[in-house]
Formats: structure tokens, C-alpha cells, sequence
């Protein structure tokens, strides 16, 4: 039996403020285990980053609060700790790679110091030693001239570089558990290649976990061994990477994947799925998706399903399988 | 034959360093090093590349929000390259920028439809009829009155993204420069916005440099594309001809690179060696020769010439 490493069971993450509140986590199950690497995909705004960076507390600054469910992380609830056990946790145990990068460099600082910082923080290493270690992690993720851009601020390096820069950090302290929020989406594929490479590396070798969110739908397939796909902050479905690209059950995934760009590909018009994502004071009743939903039955309007077991190791939240045999999870 | 919308010619940029805390010996970062090539009206050249390799440092100088070292920028056959502020300000209004980073490009403390209304107001778009235009550029691009007064802390990376196309098209350009705009969506959401710029160009006879590394994206949009590496285009072709023969060995390594939607597909994939080289001491002769898997001695000395090869398909590469 595998061995849990991240367990997020129900998860709600509320943001209230004068004009009402926004759901924007509401039902997020996600389990991971060690050395696994688990995909999330889901609509732009359905709560991925939400939900990573509840895992990692930091809504401290904004006016968003866990309202429900639990997050534990090889069992200790990280909800219950202190900010200072849970200081030595983050950058440490769990690493993350931020979407923007420019919200988590800061601006004033050198970049090798901000490498270092962590490093030093973490690994116990004396000023030279946390150089030395940033410059190499730089040239791991393929930045050229490291020598020089340890000493550059963040407004001088491109947006790849900036990235990279974020990459580095997060695996400069050979975390247990890596989350990747969108890691590689302003990098060239061959870079690209050379990264995702890197974190399989570390997957491997450092039995590192890694949740990783993208919308790359070809980094999915080849980098994750389980997929997650979110809509308007619920999970509705999941399971391994074979059966959501050729059995995908919920009507959201199968649209999701009939949008994906190919190479080679002649059309005029790409598909997409008509409508767009309900905003939160105007949440359909129901099953979030039933207004754009292709096979949408009554009930979807009326009654939010719940989700279901409906195979082995497969999960969904679509009222065309809630009358299967079905297991409650 | 029509002039082209823009035409760049022999456009470098030098970023100066300095070497050590002393002063020391003065060095540049050769982010753009002679780059030429022309947009006609209601066309979509798609720019892909290495990151670091120069592409959004082409795209501010179009924009001119950057100097170009050296070369010219010509729009509509006027040169626009060394115009002052004052001057630029009564064509800024034809070319609009969609930034690659939507976190920082976005003013944090203005609600988001006074971010879409700032254009309006400073081309002088008549009031009464602003907040009108505002909502229906929010829908154009998948939002609504809900999002309008709203901060852009409380988005998610692909809803930013997608204020900044909003913002973009306001004023109703003639080109737009749009850096990455997609990369922050979810498929679904860029099928959507790539129709969008599509639609919005075939009714405006739109013009877009459209910088990507998602090179199936770039496919759809583009009519022409450019392969970029290290300050210099290295090829540069109609869309069909550099997809079904790319001729550098770069843009081969590129397109093999692709990750596809198959979990069951394992590719064969041309893995670049080598160090990745500096814009501030690129290699001599040809800049990829260090990575480049047939590089030859003459590749080492001589720098390639961009040649074209055939029909409207340019390569800067000895083998050719
Ligand atoms: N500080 C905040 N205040 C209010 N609402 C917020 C805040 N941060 C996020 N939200 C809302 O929470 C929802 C989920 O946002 P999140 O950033 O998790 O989306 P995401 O799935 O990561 O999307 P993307 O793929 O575009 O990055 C969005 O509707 C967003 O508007
Ligand atoms: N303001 C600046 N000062 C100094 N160097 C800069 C500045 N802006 C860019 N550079 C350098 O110029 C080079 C090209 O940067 P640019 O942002 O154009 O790359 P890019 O092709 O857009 O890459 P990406 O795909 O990563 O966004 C990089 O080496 C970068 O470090
Ligand atoms: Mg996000
Ligand atoms: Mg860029």
C-alpha cells in the first residue's frame, strides 16, 4: 500500500469581503502519495492555486480562510501547528514553485540571495557554502551565465529566466513534497524538456512527491502517474493518468481534452466549451457545470452530485454515474 | 505591392553591464542582435524561441517602450524608432501590448475597469459611452460586470491574463504585440481567446506579433513564423512550410520537444547538449554551433547569413 505523504480531505476556502463571499475551494480531495507525481487540471479561476497555497498557509494576506475540511501532511495536520513549526516545513519539507514568479521574488534583492536565504535557512549552510549551492542549483535549470545573475536583480532576467530562478529554489532544498503551480508555462519546450527531466530526477532519486498544476495537457501525460481535474472549486474527477486520457467519464474532462491544441492540426476554429465559468455570486444551483454541459439531465440543475467511486481508483462527481454501482468515497 | 504594416530592420539591443562592483570592464547583454523582418497588414507572425532569447525585448521596442541600440522600426512606412515621447504619444494609440507577466503589468490599487478604461481615457474615447465599451470588452473576453470592480489580487493567473487582452484591445489598435498570451489558460479558455483573436482580427483586419513557446498554439494563429535563438532569427518561414520542414537544426529540436496529450506515446526526442551560451559572450561564428548536433568546423568561425532556401523559407544555418 502506498505510503501518504499529502492528504487534503474536503477542503473549503472561502474569501469573504463586503460584496459577498467567493467559494473559490469548495470540496477538494486530493491524496498524494510518496515519490508520486499527481496531476491537477481545471478551468482557469476553479481553485488550483487556492488550494496549493491553503496547503501551504500562506492566506495570511489576503481575506481568504480555511472554512472546512482537513489538510494533513505525513500525518500532522498543518492546520493545528504553529507558524513557526510550520516555518521550518515551507521551502523545507514542502517546496513550492510559484505561478508568478514576480509575486514571490523580491524585487530589492539579489537573486542569489534570495536562493541562498532559504538555503541557509534550511540546510545549515554557512554564507560561501548557500552561494556556491544557488549558483549550481542555477546552472541545474539551465540558466546561462549563473555567475553573473546571482548577483542581478529579478526586473533584469526574462520571464523564463525568472521562472527558472523560482524552480531553483523550490529544489535547492530537496523537499518531500514539491508543489508546482503552472512550473513551466513560460519556458521553450526544450527547456521545458530539461526541467520537467529535473523534476522527474528528483521524483526518483530524492523520492520527492509532486503535485503539479498545469494546463499543458501533454506535460500531464507525460509527467503524472494520477490526474485530478477541478471545476468551480469542486474536484470532479479522478484517476490514473491511461484512464482519464482514454476513459475520461465527466462531461467537463472530456470537453477539456477535445480543446487541446495539436501539432499538425488543420482547423480554422479550435473547439472549445461553450460558455464560460460561473463567477461566484452567480453559482448556478446544482451541478456547476450543467450550464454548459452537453449531456445535462434535470437534476443537474437542481442537485449538486457528489463524488463518486465509480471504478477502481476512479472518481466522479457527474449525475450520469451516481445510479452505477457506486461506493461512496 | 502594399507596404508592409511594420517593417524592423538590422533592430539590436544592447543592455550595458557592468562587470564587478568597481566599474571594471564595460560588456553588454546582446538581447537582440540584428533582427530584420516585416508584418503586412491583417497578418499574424508568430515568434518562438529559447527563453532569454530575446523575443519580449523585440516586442518592447516594437512598442517602444524600450530604445533599440541600433536599426529602425518603421510603422505604415514611417520610421518610429527615433521619434520622442511627444510624438510617439499620437501613434501609441495604434499599437497595444499584451505583457507576459499579467501580475505585474496590472496596477494593483485600480479596480479592473478602470485598468480597461485607462486607454479609453488617455485616447480621449468619449465619456458617456466608456463604461458601455468597458463591459463589452470584459465580455468579449469571457468576463462580466461581476469581475469590473474587482482588484487584480483577486483573480486567478488566467482571468489577469485575460484583463490584459481586454485592456489590449480597447482602443482598437492596428497591431498588437501579445507576449505570451495564453500560456497562463486552460485549453479550454485559450481554444476560446485564440478564436477571439482570430474573430477580431478577420473584422479589423487586425495585425499581431504573437510571442509563444506553445508551438501547437503558434501553429494556429500564425501566418508566418520566426525561430529566435540568441538575440538573431534563425529561421523564418510561412507557417506550413517550417512545421512540415523545419530546416535548422534548432527549430527540429524545438518541434521534437512538444509534449503530447498521449500518455502511451513515448518520443523521440532530439535532446540539445552543450551549455546553454550567454547573450553577453555568445559563441563565435554560428551562436548554436556549441549545441548543435551537426555542427561542423566552418560553423565555429563563420557566422551564418539568413539565405532564403526556398519560397519565402529563410535559414541562417551553414548546412543550407
Ligand atoms: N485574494 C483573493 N480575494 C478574492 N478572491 C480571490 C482571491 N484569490 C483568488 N480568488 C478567487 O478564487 C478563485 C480561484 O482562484 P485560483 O487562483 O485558485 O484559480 P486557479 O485555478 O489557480 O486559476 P488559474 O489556472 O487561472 O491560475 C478565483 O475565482 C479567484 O477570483
Ligand atoms: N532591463 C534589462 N536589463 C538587463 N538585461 C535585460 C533586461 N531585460 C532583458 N534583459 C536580458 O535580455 C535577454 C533577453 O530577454 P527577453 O525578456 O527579451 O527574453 P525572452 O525571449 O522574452 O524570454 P522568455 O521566453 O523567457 O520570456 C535576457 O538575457 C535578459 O536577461
Ligand atoms: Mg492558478
Ligand atoms: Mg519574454
Amino acid at each position: 500500500m502506498a505510503e501518504k505523504i499529502l492528504e487534503i480531505k474536503n477542503l473549503q476556502t472561502h474569501f469573504t469581503s463586503d460584496s459577498g463571499v467567493v467559494k473559490a475551494v469548495d470540496g477538494v480531495t486530493i491524496t498524494v502519495n510518496k515519490g508520486e507525481t499527481v496531476g491537477v487540471v481545471g478551468e482557469s479561476g476553479c481553485g488550483k492555486s487556492v488550494t496549493s497555497l491553503s496547503v501551504m498557509r500562506l492566506l495570511k494576506d489576503t481575506p481568504g480562510k480555511i472554512v472546512g475540511g482537513t489538510i494533513e501532511f505525513e500525518g500532522k495536520n498543518l492546520e493545528a501547528i504553529s507558524e513557526k513549526e510550520m516555518r521550518l516545513i515551507r521551502g523545507n519539507e514542502i517546496a513550492m514553485i510559484f505561478q508568478e514568479p514576480m509575486t514571490s521574488l523580491n524585487p530589492v534583492y539579489k537573486i542569489g540571495r534570495q536562493i541562498a536565504e532559504a538555503v541557509q535557512l534550511h540546510l545549515k549552510y554557512d554564507k560561501r557554502q548557500a552561494r556556491e549551492h544557488a549558483i549550481n542549483m542555477l546552472k541545474l535549470v539551465g540558466i546561462p551565465r549563473a555567475e553573473e545573475i546571482v548577483d542581478e536583480f529579478p526586473y533584469q532576467l526574462s520571464g523564463g529566466m525568472r521562472q527558472r530562478v523560482m524552480i531553483a529554489m523550490a529544489m535547492a532544498c530537496k523537499p518531500k513534497l514539491l508543489i508546482a503551480d503552472e512550473p513551466t508555462t513560460a519556458l521553450d519546450v526544450t527547456i521545458q524538456a530539461q526541467i520537467l527531466d529535473l523534476m522527474r530526477k528528483l521524483s526518483k532519486e530524492g523520492d520527492t512527491a509532486i503535485m503539479l498544476i498545469t494546463h499543458d495537457l501533454g506535460v500531464v501525460a507525460e509527467m503524472c502517474d494520477r490526474v485530478v481535474v477541478m471545476y468551480a472549486g469542486k474536484v470532479v474527477e479522478e484517476a490514473d493518468v491511461f484512464t482519464i486520457f482514454e476513459n475520461p467519464k465527466h462531461p467537463y474532462t472530456e470537453g477539456l481534452l477535445y480543446s487541446v491544441p495539436k501539432l499538425g492540426q488543420k482547423v480554422d476554429r479550435l473547439d472549445s466549451i461553450p460558455g464560460n465559468v460561473p463567477t461566484p455570486s452567480n453559482m448556478p444551483e446544482g451541478c456547476k457545470f450543467a450550464p454548459r454541459c452537453p449531456k445535462v439531465m434535470d437534476i443537474c440543475r437542481q442537485q449538486d452530485p457528489d463524488l463518486l467511486l465509480i471504478d477502481k481508483e476512479h472518481t466522479c462527481r457527474c449525475w450520469l454515474y451516481q445510479n452505477s454501482e457506486v461506493l461512496e468515497v | 505591392m502594399e507596404a508592409p504594416l511594420v517593417e524592423v530592420k538590422n533592430l539590436k539591443k544592447y543592455f550595458p553591464k557592468n562587470k564587478g562592483l568597481f566599474g571594471g570592464k564595460k560588456f553588454f547583454v546582446k538581447a537582440v542582435d540584428d533582427v530584420s523582418f516585416t508584418i503586412k497588414k491583417g497578418e499574424t507572425l508568430g515568434l518562438v524561441g529559447e527563453s532569454g532569447c530575446g523575443k519580449s525585448t523585440t516586442g518592447r521596442m516594437l512598442m517602444r517602450l524600450l530604445d533599440p541600440t541600433e536599426g529602425q522600426i518603421l510603422f505604415e512606412g514611417n520610421e518610429i524608432s527615433s521619434l520622442n515621447d511627444n510624438q510617439i504619444r499620437d501613434i501609441r494609440k495604434e499599437f497595444q501590448m499584451v505583457f507576459q507577466d499579467p501580475y505585474a503589468s496590472l496596477n494593483p490599487r485600480m479596480k479592473v475597469s478602470d485598468i480597461i478604461a485607462e486607454p479609453l481615457i488617455v485616447h480621449g474615447y468619449p465619456k458617456e459611452k466608456r463604461e458601455e465599451r468597458v463591459q463589452h470588452l470584459l465580455e468579449v473576453v469571457g468576463l462580466n460586470a461581476y469581475h469590473a470592480d474587482r482588484f487584480p489580487h483577486e483573480f486567478s493567473g488566467g482571468q489577469r491574463q485575460r484583463i490584459g487582452i481586454a485592456r489590449a484591445l480597447a482602443v482598437n489598435p492596428k497591431l498588437i504585440v501579445a507576449d505570451e498570451p495564453v500560456s497562463a489558460l486552460d485549453v479550454s479558455i485559450q481554444s476560446q481567446i485564440l478564436n477571439l483573436l482570430k474573430d477580431l482580427q478577420e473584422e479589423f483586419n487586425l495585425t499581431y506579433l504573437f510571442i509563444a513557446h506553445d508551438l501547437s498554439v503558434v501553429e494556429h494563429i500564425s501566418d508566418r513564423v520566426g525561430v529566435m535563438y540568441l538575440g538573431k532569427i534563425v529561421e523564418l518561414a510561412d507557417k506550413d512550410n517550417l512545421y512540415k520542414e523545419p530546416l535548422h537544426p534548432y527549430t527540429k529540436a524545438l518541434l521534437s520537444a512538444v509534449p503530447v496529450p498521449n500518455p502511451r506515446l513515448k518520443r523521440e526526442r532530439i535532446i540539445l547538449t552543450g551549455d546553454i551560451p550567454s547573450p553577453s559572450n555568445p559563441p563565435s561564428g554560428c551562436t548554436f554551433h556549441t549545441r548543435c548536433p551537426f555542427a561542423m568546423e566552418e560553423c565555429k568561425k563563420v557566422v551564418p547569413q539568413l539565405k532564403e532556401i526556398s519560397d519565402r523559407h529563410f535559414v541562417s544555418c551553414h548546412l543550407y
